[in-house]
């Protein structure tokens, strides 16, 4: 077990997944790689979310498969999970537990120093002066700030972030946009689904569209995303 | 399997129709009259519900281990047919039990073991219809537990049974009986065969539909 | 790594109780009217006919259980923290084993306020065997939890899941529940029959074994879509 699962890119090919009749996804294959941030954009009900799920290894696709620096995720075993980390809509955050709380739990679950962690998580989010309150007692902003940092707590490879901006005020979404170029450029491979395009057009570095579970298109950013996405997808 | 169908159809009439000639034929049972004729397809039920729980438990354990499809076709058709032919069997027994022993029922060991296991298979059922996208895999893992608690089901009700025993036993078969309820039981096996190859066909075919509708989607 | 998790998530959960109580307090209360409804139903000229004491008791654990273990997992179906607990490294059936130890150690306090209750109620002699009895409630308990943690834990995701829970739960359970009678009256009879309830704690034990083999190998591939 002491051989590395760590990976620099992450190949999805030809993946398709459906629920009884309805398609999800519909033969997305993509290829990230270290350091880009690539942005997953699309209507809702487009396959984000389930794309995101695959790639966490929380659903199996119905064909295709995903390649973690080329290898399959049954050979790199659980520790593969240790290089992901997933932020989705729900937040996943105990709310009759503290911020505190919280972030201890999940950084002990992931085998990493808590007492180390826990502090600087807590003042990157803005929430040391709350950190022993109950989430339940946080605004949504709050609960987003600190959902991301407990995402990121294990400083993951991999990096799936499923509208991370929902709820923040101009300065987090600043400083979040901030902290995720840092994550590429330290080497991490971020993958954000938002169909918000204005927040993509100035983080992202490649995007993919996607409508339908289908990939309508997969580019660099370049400057005029929103005009092109109007396009590509049809006025939403 | 469609090539081999009419004959099979035509061999499983046939055998009800010995079955029926031969049940008319037997010996009347000396107390009860006709109605002791029930037994012929009774016991036959049995037969085919247990038949019906091991295919679908064995095809349980091929959809949670590897998630085949065929198998999950032959589990749904497998659970379908032990609630059908075990809900022939719990009206059937309740009928004869009233001549027999002059109560619908009775907390006999195998009536016992029967209904628990009926109603494990209609929970199967009832997970499938509303459980949602998913719950082949739910639905399997009930069936798996059903199929693995049986033997402990008849150990404990035989247990619990003992304790307050009744005079009521099923009775030992006479040869004469013998040969008719053989004859029987062969129809409802093949009948059972048939009838999951008929719902594995129709399982399939569905399934084909719903590739068809995702194949133009795309 | 697995008992760590199992520990880990045990303690997370202990710790979310902790702050309310809720689960704990109103899984008992609920016990405690079954009880009564069920002595009040049965109960006739003041005198409740034998064998009644143990039945009540193991009914109103099933009923409790059943009731506990649809909160314990709409706990973590609330901000599908179980996803987050899916997608660590933590080894999957770890999780299993954690939740499920929970449930066991709710129904154990339940069964610690019920049994004095149903003795006092009943004049049932629970303890004329202790060591018996308390190995019998344990693997009866142990038993109902472990089909139930897992049924529980796979319908978190479906829609009628309150009621499909105790229709999946009950007939694969039974067999528990008449072990976990007989055996529990075996006891209570005068005198007390402890080769009898030996016996009905060996099926049992069986029985979870067989159980526990099974939840901990499809537990996975339950959990995953």
């Amino acid at each position: 077990m002491t051989a590395s699962v760590d990976f620099d890119s992450v190949q999805i090919l030809d993946v398709s997944r459906h629920f009884g009749r309805r398609r999800a996804l519909s033969r997305i294959s993509l290829t990230a790689r270290a350091g880009e941030i690539v942005g997953l954009l699309g209507p809702n009900g487009a396959g984000k979310s389930t794309l995101l799920s695959i790639l966490a290894t929380l659903t199996t696709p119905s064909t295709g498969e995903v390649r973690y620096g080329d290898r399959r995720p049954r050979d790199l075993g659980a520790s593969l999970r240790t290089c992901i980390g997933l932020l989705a809509h729900e937040l996943f955050l105990y709310p009759e537990l503290s911020a505190r709380q919280n972030l201890a739990f999940f950084a002990d679950l992931y085998g990493i120093d808590a007492g180390a962690a826990v502090p600087a998580a807590l003042d990157r989010a803005g929430l040391g002066t709350r950190a022993d309150d109950a989430v339940s007692e946080f605004s949504r902003g709050m609960r987003q700030r600190l959902a991301l940092e407990r995402a990121l707590l294990h400083r993951p490879r991999l990096v799936l972030l499923d509208e991370p901006f929902t709820g923040l005020d101009d300065e987090a979404v600043h400083l979040v946009s901030a902290r995720l170029r840092q994550l590429a450029a330290d080497g991490a491979i971020v993958m954000v689904a938002t169909h918000d395009l204005e927040l993509a057009e100035g983080l992202a570095t490649r995007v993919a569209f996607v409508r339908d579970g289908r990939l309508i298109a997969d580019e660099p950013a370049t400057p005029g995303l929103r005009a092109r996405y109007r396009r590509a997808v049809g006025s939403a | 399997m469609r090539k081999a169908f009419a004959p099979l159809a035509l061999i499983t009439a046939v055998l009800f129709a010995t079955a029926v000639l031969l049940i008319a034929q037997a010996p009347y049972e000396s107390t009860m009259g006709l109605v002791q004729k029930i037994f012929y397809f009774h016991v036959p039920s049995w037969i085919g519900m247990y038949a019906a729980i091991f295919t679908c438990g064995a095809a349980s354990v091929l959809v949670l281990a590897n998630g085949s499809a065929v198998a999950d076709r032959f589990a749904v058709a497998g659970a379908e047919l032990a609630v059908l032919f075990g809900a022939s069997g719990l009206v059937t027994g309740p009928l004869w039990a009233r001549k027999a022993w002059g109560v619908w029922w009775t907390w006999e060991v195998r009536l016992v073991t029967a209904l628990l296991l009926w109603l494990v298979f209609v929970a199967y059922l009832i997970v499938r219809r509303y459980g949602g996208p998913g719950s082949e895999k739910l639905a399997a893992a009930v069936a798996l537990f059903g199929t693995a608690v049986a033997p402990f089901v008849y150990v404990s009700v035989n247990f619990w049974r003992t304790m307050h025993p009744l005079t009521t036993v099923v009775p030992t078969l006479p040869r004469t009986m013998g040969v008719p309820m053989a004859v029987s039981a062969l129809a409802f096996l093949m009948l059972f065969y048939l009838l999951l190859m008929l719902r594995v066909g129709l399982a399939e075919r569905q399934a084909t539909l719903d590739e068809l509708y995702l194949a133009l989607e795309d | 790594m697995f008992v760590r998790t199992t520990l880990l998530v045990l303690r997370k959960d202990f710790a979310i109780e902790r702050r309310s109580l809720e689960i704990f307090v109103t899984t008992l209360f609920f016990a405690v009217a079954c009880v009564l409804v069920f002595s009040f139903g049965l109960v006739k000229e003041g005198r409740a006919p034998t064998d009644v004491a143990a039945a009540i008791l193991w009914i109103a654990i099933a009923f409790a259980g059943t009731l506990a273990l649809g909160r314990t997992f709409e706990r973590e179906r609330y901000g599908e923290t179980i996803r987050a607990l899916l997608a660590a490294p933590a080894p999957r059936p770890a999780l299993y084993v954690g939740k499920l130890l929970g449930v066991v150690f709710l129904l154990a306090v339940a069964e610690a306020i019920l049994v004095p209750l149903i003795g006092v109620l009943f004049a049932a002699p629970f303890f004329a065997k202790p060591l018996a009895f308390v190995a019998l409630l344990a693997a009866g308990t142990i038993g109902f939890a472990t089909v139930g943690t897992l049924f529980a834990a796979m319908l978190m995701r479906t829609r009628s899941r309150d009621v499909l829970l105790p229709i999946l739960l009950y007939p694969i359970t039974i067999p528990v529940i008449i072990c976990g009678v007989r055996g529990t009256a075996a006891l209570l009879a005068t005198p007390a029959d402890e080769p009898m309830a030996i016996m009905w704690l060996g099926i049992l034990v069986a029985m979870d074994t067989v159980f526990m083999t099974i939840a901990l190998w499809t537990f996975e591939t339950l959990m995953i879509d």
